[in-house]
C-alpha cells in the first residue's frame, strides 16, 4: 500500500514544513559575514575567480560596444551577474556538462568556449556553437527554460553510464514559471538525477519583475516541491556562490542527486541590447544594485586581505582588455560561412530531396558573386 | 516464420535492437512493468532492467527533452507518447532542439532519437486519441517522418529508424495494429528510409497513401480488377525527406494520381505531393490530380468517426473520375 500513515489521533496537523537558507560570506561593502570557507582563505583560488570576473566584464563591455557599432547583433549582456557565472564555471569539472541558457558567457569561457566562438554566435554564425573546447556541452538556449528537461536528459546518460559526472543546467526566474523547469524537476527528483539546477535570479524576465512572475517566497522553495533541496546564495558574493555550489557538486557527483541554487543578483544592463530597461525600471534601483555588484566586493575583500593591490588590479584590467581585443579581431577575421553550408549540417548525409534545393542555393550564390 | 501483427513487430523490432546496442533506452509513460498501453513495449523492462525501459513521470515536455538531452550525449534514446493527441507539447523540443541540434552546432551534437506515436483514427478512442497530424511534423526541417503500413514494414523502418543518426518521428497506425498478421523474419534487417515502397504494380492510375489508409486503398485497387482498371500502390513510407521520384516514375507510367490520406485536406500532405507532381509531372498527367482524404473538420467523436474516414468506395470513385477524365 502506498500513501500517508498516520497514527495521530489528530483530525487536522502540519505534516511537513520546510527552511530555505541563504548564504553570504561577503556583504555589499567587502566586509566579512561569519566563519569563511577555505576558499576565501586561499589567495591561489580566488584571485582566478576574480580575474575571471574581470575578463567577463571586459568581454561584456567590448560585445556591447560591437552591437552599438554594427559589427554584432543582440547580445544578452551579463553585467553584475559574473559572481555566479564565474563560480560555476570554475567548481564544474571538465567531464561535466554546462547546459546553459543565454547569459552565462563566463561559466562558458572557463569551460573552455572561446570569445571568439561566442562573438560568432551573436553574430549569426551557426559556428560559434561548435565548441572546440567542451564537445558535449549544449550550445545557448533561446526558447525560455527548454533546456532544462534537456538537462535532465543529460543527466540521466550519466546515470545510465555509471559515470561521476554532473550535468549543471543555468536558467533565469522567469523561467521557473515555465513548465518545463516544474517538469524536469521532478523528474531530476524522481530519479534522483546528478543535476544542479542554478537559478539565475536577476530580478527581471525582460520588463516584469519578480513579483510579477510569483508569488512564492523564494525561488528556491519550488525544488522542495520536486523533492531535492533549495537554497538561496548572495549570487553577487562569488565565495558564497563557490562555497555552496562545490557542496551541491559533490553532492551530486556521489550519488546523493540533486540540489537547487537559487543565486540573488540582479540585471545591471538591459535585457539585451535590443532592450530598454529605462521604460520599466527607476534609477534608484539600478543606483541601489550598483552599489552592491560583484566585481568591486571581492576587489574590496582582496585588497583588505592583502591578497591584492591597486597596481596589480591595473595590470589585470588591461590584459582582459588586450585579450578581449585579440579574440574580437579573430572573430572580425572570420570570413562568413559558405552559404550552402545551411544545407550540410541538416541530416548526417543530405537526402536526396534536398539536392535540388542546394544545387538552387549555389546557383542563387553564384549569381550574387557575379552581381 | 512467424507471424505477428503490427504491434508485435515494434516490440520485435524494440527488443531486436535494445539487444544489439546498449546506447538504446526506451522510455515514455507506463512503458515498464505494464508494457505500454498498446504493448508495444510488452516484457521488455523484465528482460532488459529498468534503467533500458523506463517509466517516466506523466509530463511529455520532459519525456522529448530528456530524449534530447540524452541523445545529445550519444545513447539512442526511443520515446513512447502515449497517443499522437499528447505530443503537441513536444512539438517546442522537436522542432526548436532535436530538428537542429546538429546543424547549430555544426555537427558537434547529434540527436538520434526516434519519438514513436501511435495515431489516427478508427478504434472508437475518446476525445484527442484519433488525429492524424503528420503534414504538421513533415514540414519541420531537419527531421524524419516515418509511418508504417504494415508488419514487416513497421519491423524494418523501426530498427532504420532507431540506427538513424537523426530524429525520427515514428508514427503508427493504431487502426491496423492488430488488423494484419503477416510474416516477419525477425533477424534485425533494417529496411531502407527516405524511400516509396511500391506495393502493387499497374499501369493506368497511381494510388499514393500511407499509414493505416494503404489498407483501403489496397482493398479498392483489388476491386478495380474488376472494372478492367490497373492500380499501382505506392505506400509512401517516409513522409519527409519524401522520395518523389518513386511517385514521379509511376505517374509518368499510369497519367494519373489520386492521394490518400486520413488527415484533413488542407495542407495535408497530399497537397505536397500533387503540388510536386504538377511542378516535376505535369506533361505525364492525362488527368487533375485527385486527393481523398479526412474532411477539414475537427476529428469527430467516435459515432461519426467512419464518416470522417475515408472509405474505398471514395476511393474507387475518385479512381473512376480519373480515369474517365476527358
Ligand atoms: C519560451 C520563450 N518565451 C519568451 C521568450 C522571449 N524572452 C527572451 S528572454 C525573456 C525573459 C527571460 O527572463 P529570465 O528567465 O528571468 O532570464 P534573464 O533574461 O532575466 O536572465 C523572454 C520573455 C523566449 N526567448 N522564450
Ligand atoms: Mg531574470
Amino acid at each position: 500500500m502506498s500513501g500517508p500513515q498516520r497514527n495521530s489521533n489528530n483530525a487536522r496537523e502540519s505534516i511537513t514544513s520546510f527552511d530555505i537558507h541563504f548564504t553570504r560570506y561577503i556583504d555589499n561593502d567587502g566586509k566579512v559575514v561569519g566563519a569563511l570557507p577555505d576558499i576565501a582563505k586561499d589567495p591561489d583560488a580566488l584571485i582566478p575567480l576574480y580575474r575571471a570576473m574581470v575578463l567577463n566584464r571586459a568581454f561584456d563591455t567590448k560585445a556591447i560596444a560591437l552591437q552599438r557599432t554594427g559589427k554584432l547583433g543582440t547580445y544578452a549582456s551579463s553585467l553584475g551577474q559574473e559572481a555566479v557565472f564565474i563560480a560555476v564555471g570554475a567548481v564544474m569539472k571538465k567531464q561535466d556538462v554546462l547546459v546553459p541558457y543565454y547569459r552565462e558567457c563566463g561559466a562558458q569561457f572557463l569551460r573552455g568556449v572561446t570569445m571568439t566562438e561566442l562573438l560568432l554566435y551573436w553574430a549569426g554564425d551557426e559556428r560559434g556553437m561548435d565548441y572546440a573546447g567542451p564537445r558535449e556541452d549544449l550550445p545557448i538556449c533561446v526558447p525560455i527554460a527548454s533546456q532544462i528537461p534537456q538537462a535532465a536528459g543529460v543527466a540521466l546518460a550519466m546515470k545510465y553510464r555509471r559515470e561521476p559526472r554532473v550535468a549543471v543546467t543555468m536558467f533565469g526566474d522567469g523561467a521557473t514559471s515555465k513548465g518545463d523547469f516544474y517538469e524536469a524537476a521532478n523528474a531530476a527528483g524522481v530519479w534522483n538525477l546528478p543535476l544542479v539546477f542554478v537559478v539565475i535570479n536577476n530580478q527581471w524576465a525582460i520588463s516584469v519583475p519578480l513579483r510579477e512572475q510569483t508569488r512564492c517566497e523564494t525561488l528556491a522553495q519550488k525544488a522542495i516541491a520536486a523533492g531535492f533541496p533549495g537554497e538561496q546564495v548572495d549570487g553577487n558574493d562569488v565565495i558564497a556562490v563557490f562555497d555552496r555550489f562545490s557542496a551541491a557538486m559533490e553532492k551530486a557527483r556521489t550519488g546523493g542527486g540533486p540540489t537547487l541554487i537559487e543565486a540573488i543578483t540582479y540585471r545591471l544592463s538591459d535585457h539585451t541590447t535590443a532592450d530598454d530597461a529605462t521604460r520599466y525600471r527607476s534609477d534608484e534601483e539600478l543606483r541601489t544594485h550598483w552599489e552592491r555588484e560583484p566585481i568591486k566586493r571581492l576587489r574590496q575583500y582582496l585588497i583588505t586581505t592583502g591578497y591584492w593591490d591597486q597596481q596589480r588590479d591595473e595590470q589585470l584590467q588591461q590584459k582582459c582588455e588586450l585579450e578581449v581585443e585579440q579574440a574580437t579581431q579573430a572573430y572580425l577575421d572570420t570570413p562568413p560561412p559558405e552559404p550552402e553550408s545551411m544545407f550540410d549540417y541538416l541530416y548526417a548525409n543530405l537526402p536526396g530531396a534536398l539536392q535540388p534545393q542546394r544545387d538552387d542555393l549555389a546557383k542563387k550564390v553564384k549569381q550574387a558573386c557575379q552581381s | 516464420m512467424p507471424e505477428l501483427n503490427l504491434i508485435e513487430a515494434v516490440n520485435k523490432a524494440l527488443a531486436f535492437e535494445l539487444a544489439a546496442d546498449e546506447n538504446v533506452v526506451i522510455l515514455g509513460e507506463d512503458v515498464g512493468v505494464n508494457g505500454g498501453v498498446f504493448r508495444a513495449t510488452v516484457g521488455l523492462q523484465q528482460r532488459f532492467g529498468e534503467q533500458r525501459v523506463l517509466d517516466t513521470p506523466l509530463a511529455e515536455t520532459l519525456i522529448a527533452g530528456v530524449a534530447v538531452g540524452m541523445a545529445s550525449q550519444g545513447l539512442r534514446p526511443v520515446a513512447e507518447i502515449q497517443f499522437m493527441g499528447f505530443i503537441y507539447s513536444t512539438v517546442d523540443q522537436i522542432l526548436n532542439h532535436a530538428s537542429r541540434l546538429r546543424n547549430r552546432t555544426r555537427g558537434r551534437l547529434t540527436c538520434p532519437m526516434v519519438l514513436r506515436a501511435p495515431y489516427g483514427g478508427g478504434i472508437h478512442a475518446p476525445e484527442h486519441h484519433s488525429e492524424s497530424y503528420e503534414a504538421m511534423f513533415a514540414h519541420i526541417p531537419g527531421l524524419r517522418v516515418v509511418i508504417p503500413s504494415s508488419p514487416a514494414r513497421a519491423y524494418g523502418l523501426l530498427l532504420a529508424s532507431i540506427r538513424d543518426p537523426d530524429p525520427v518521428i515514428f508514427l503508427e497506425p493504431k487502426r491496423i495494429y492488430r488488423l494484419i498478421k503477416q510474416e516477419v523474419v525477425d533477424n534485425g534487417d533494417g529496411l531502407p528510409l527516405d524511400t516509396c515502397y511500391t506495393l502493387r504494380q499497374g499501369s493506368d492510375v497511381t494510388l499514393v497513401s500511407w499509414g493505416a489508409m494503404l489498407h483501403e486503398t489496397q482493398q479498392a485497387a483489388e476491386q478495380l480488377v474488376n472494372d478492367g482498371i490497373s492500380a499501382e500502390v505506392i505506400d509512401v513510407a517516409t513522409l519527409k525527406p519524401l522520395d518523389m521520384q518513386t511517385i514521379l516514375d509511376s505517374v509518368s507510367k499510369t497519367g494519373r494520381c489520386v492521394i490518400v490520406h486520413e488527415a484533413a485536406r488542407t495542407a495535408g500532405f497530399g497537397a505536397e505531393i500533387a503540388a510536386q507532381l504538377l511542378e516535376h509531372g505535369l506533361l505525364s498527367l492525362l488527368a487533375p490530380v485527385k486527393r481523398v482524404t479526412g474532411y477539414d473538420t475537427v476529428m469527430p467523436l467516435y459515432r461519426l468517426e467512419e464518416f470522417y474516414l475515408p472509405g474505398v468506395d471514395q476511393i474507387i470513385t475518385a479512381v473512376r473520375e480519373v480515369v474517365e477524365f476527358g
